[in-house]
């Protein structure tokens, strides 16, 4: 492929994979409110299109016309820049996905990722741990006692979680031999490869620690309303507001899409189209979450401390040696 | 270490059936403007005055409506017709000062004072509380209160 065709194509595939990551970001908040309110027996959204699903582009609307406040206490740079460092690196992650099978197009074979790195998955667990940073300069810079209590809140989560994330794919990355997300998907070609059954408490582990690490209930502690009115944005407004948002849904995006990369076989399926399966498995991790926060309430903070260190912490380790241990037999 | 355990196995699975089994329940939702709450028959919502079937109105004004009242919401000044019988020339509920006990109800002896089943009587004015006569006569529902007919035998008794 020479070097024009090269620049073409990745300029394409990066634009494509923006537009459908926030347009999913956009209708991932709809599905959650949709599904949150059929959990506890309300409708969601019904006011706007059919079936409230031009409520997105309304609260779009309407959060661009808000006022955007800046307090006087705020540290003005720092607390412009960290929305962005939490948006910026959760669309990031999104470059080592693999979407689909190797296209042809025009006689050129053109793999449906936007780069097949090497170490594509330590790719990823490094960009999704920078998304942190934006959490505690936003409660840092705030000048607000909330706001400061929930980034130091997230940033103590975080280190306490991504022990036990790291490990939970260590297994998985012992049975391929691999740390690119392309090898990866091709090594599940059928349903019993499937990561999630040659490694299941890596998956299990694997599932809590990305509910903690994208800061969802049952660990949403930066934010806990009932304790922090909104932890760490609680000072911000408009768009800066909604670009805090849009960084959880496309962290919960992203978290969705690698899960299904390292232990749901990515887009490998049968009779459908290879994208398709990887939207819905996607799709499906994404309702799992929604159906995570119906059902748990938020952990205590020294129970969430507790369980990162003792229980999942523990696991993980043991679930690497034991993985190691047969693969050596 | 037991406990953990039997968290994690029975009590995590059990919650999650819970929450799934009510995904597929009907929501209880009312889409309020467009649709409404039947009302209890006995609600006391807005207040209005009723009329004798030839037209002329119950109330005489005898003011016991306006003693039984525990928030002083009601005011009028009497008068007489050319028959010589009394009638109120002005007759004003304070609808922000009326807490809606239906005390005003139960006190009239002529039942000419009812509270009916509007609740919809939001107002951007605290002059457009002030609620007349004229007005309560226009709010008589065309269809009597179900009700009404009980409290007539009860009042007899009485
Ligand atoms: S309902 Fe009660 S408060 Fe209201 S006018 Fe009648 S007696 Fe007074
Ligand atoms: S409404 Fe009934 S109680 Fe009140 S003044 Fe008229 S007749 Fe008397």
């Amino acid at each position: 492929m020479s070097t024009v065709t090269f620049l073409i194509v990745s300029a394409v595939k990066v634009t494509v994979i923006v537009t459908v990551v926030l347009m999913g970001v956009a209708w991932a908040t709809w599905l959650e409110r949709k599904l949150l309110g059929r959990f506890q027996h309300r409708i969601g959204p019904n006011m706007a299109g059919p079936y409230g699903l031009l409520q997105p582009i309304a609260d779009a609307i309407k959060l661009i016309f808000k006022e955007d406040i800046v307090p006087d206490k705020a540290e003005k740079i720092t607390y412009a820049l960290a929305p962005i460092i939490s948006f910026i690196p959760a669309l990031l992650s999104f470059a080592v996905v693999p979407v689909s099978d190797t296209l042809t197009i025009f006689g050129q074979k053109i793999d449906m990722v936007i780069s097949d790195l090497n170490i594509g998955i330590l790719f990823v667990f490094a960009v999704t741990s920078l998304g942190v940073y934006g959490m505690v300069l936003a409660g840092w810079s705030s000048g607000s006692k909330y706001s400061l209590l929930g980034g130091i809140r997230s940033s103590a989560q975080m280190i306490s979680y991504e022990v036990s994330y790291g490990l939970s794919i260590i297994g998985v990355i012992l049975l391929a031999n691999t740390l690119s997300m392309v090898e990866l998907v091709e090594q599940q070609d059928s349903f019993f490869n499937w990561f999630i059954f040659r490694q299941p408490l890596g998956f299990v582990l694997f599932v809590i620690c990305a509910v903690a690490e994208t800061n969802r209930s049952p660990f949403d502690l930066p934010e806990a309303e009932s304790e922090l009115v909104a932890g760490y944005l609680t000072e911000y407004s408009s768009m800066r507001y909604s670009l805090f948002f849009m960084a959880e849904y496309a962290n919960m995006i992203a978290v969705s899409s690698v899960a299904t990369t390292i232990f749901l076989g990515g887009w490998q399926g049968p009779i459908l189209p290879p994208f398709l399966w990887f939207v819905i498995k996607v799709f499906f991790f994404m309702c799992f979450y929604i159906w995570i926060r119906a059902t748990l309430p938020r952990l205590r903070y020294d129970m969430l401390m507790n369980f990162g260190w003792k229980v999942l912490f523990p696991l993980a380790l043991a679930n690497v040696m034991v993985t190691a241990f047969l693969q050596r037999l | 270490m037991f406990d953990f355990v039997k968290t994690v196995l029975i009590a995590l699975p059990k919650g999650f059936y819970t929450t799934f089994k009510h995904l597929f329940k009907k929501p209880v939702t009312l889409q309020y403007p467009k649709e409404k709450m039947p009302m209890a028959p006995r609600y006391r919502g807005l207040h209005y005055l009723e009329k004798y079937e030839d037209g002329s109105e119950r109330c005489v004004c005898c003011g016991l409506c306006a003693s039984a009242c525990p928030a002083d919401a009601i005011y009028m000044e009497p008068a007489e017709n050319e028959k010589g019988e009394r009638y109120s020339e002005v007759y004003e509920i304070n609808l922000l000062r009326c807490i809606y006990c239906g005390f005003c109800e139960e006190a009239c002896p002529e039942e000419a004072i009812f509270l009916g089943h509007e609740y919809e009587f939001s107002n951007d004015s605290r002059d457009a509380f002030i609620y007349t006569k004229g007005q309560m006569l226009a709010n008589r529902p065309t269809k009597e209160k179900p009700f009404k007919k009980i409290i007539r035998k009860v009042r007899r008794i009485f």
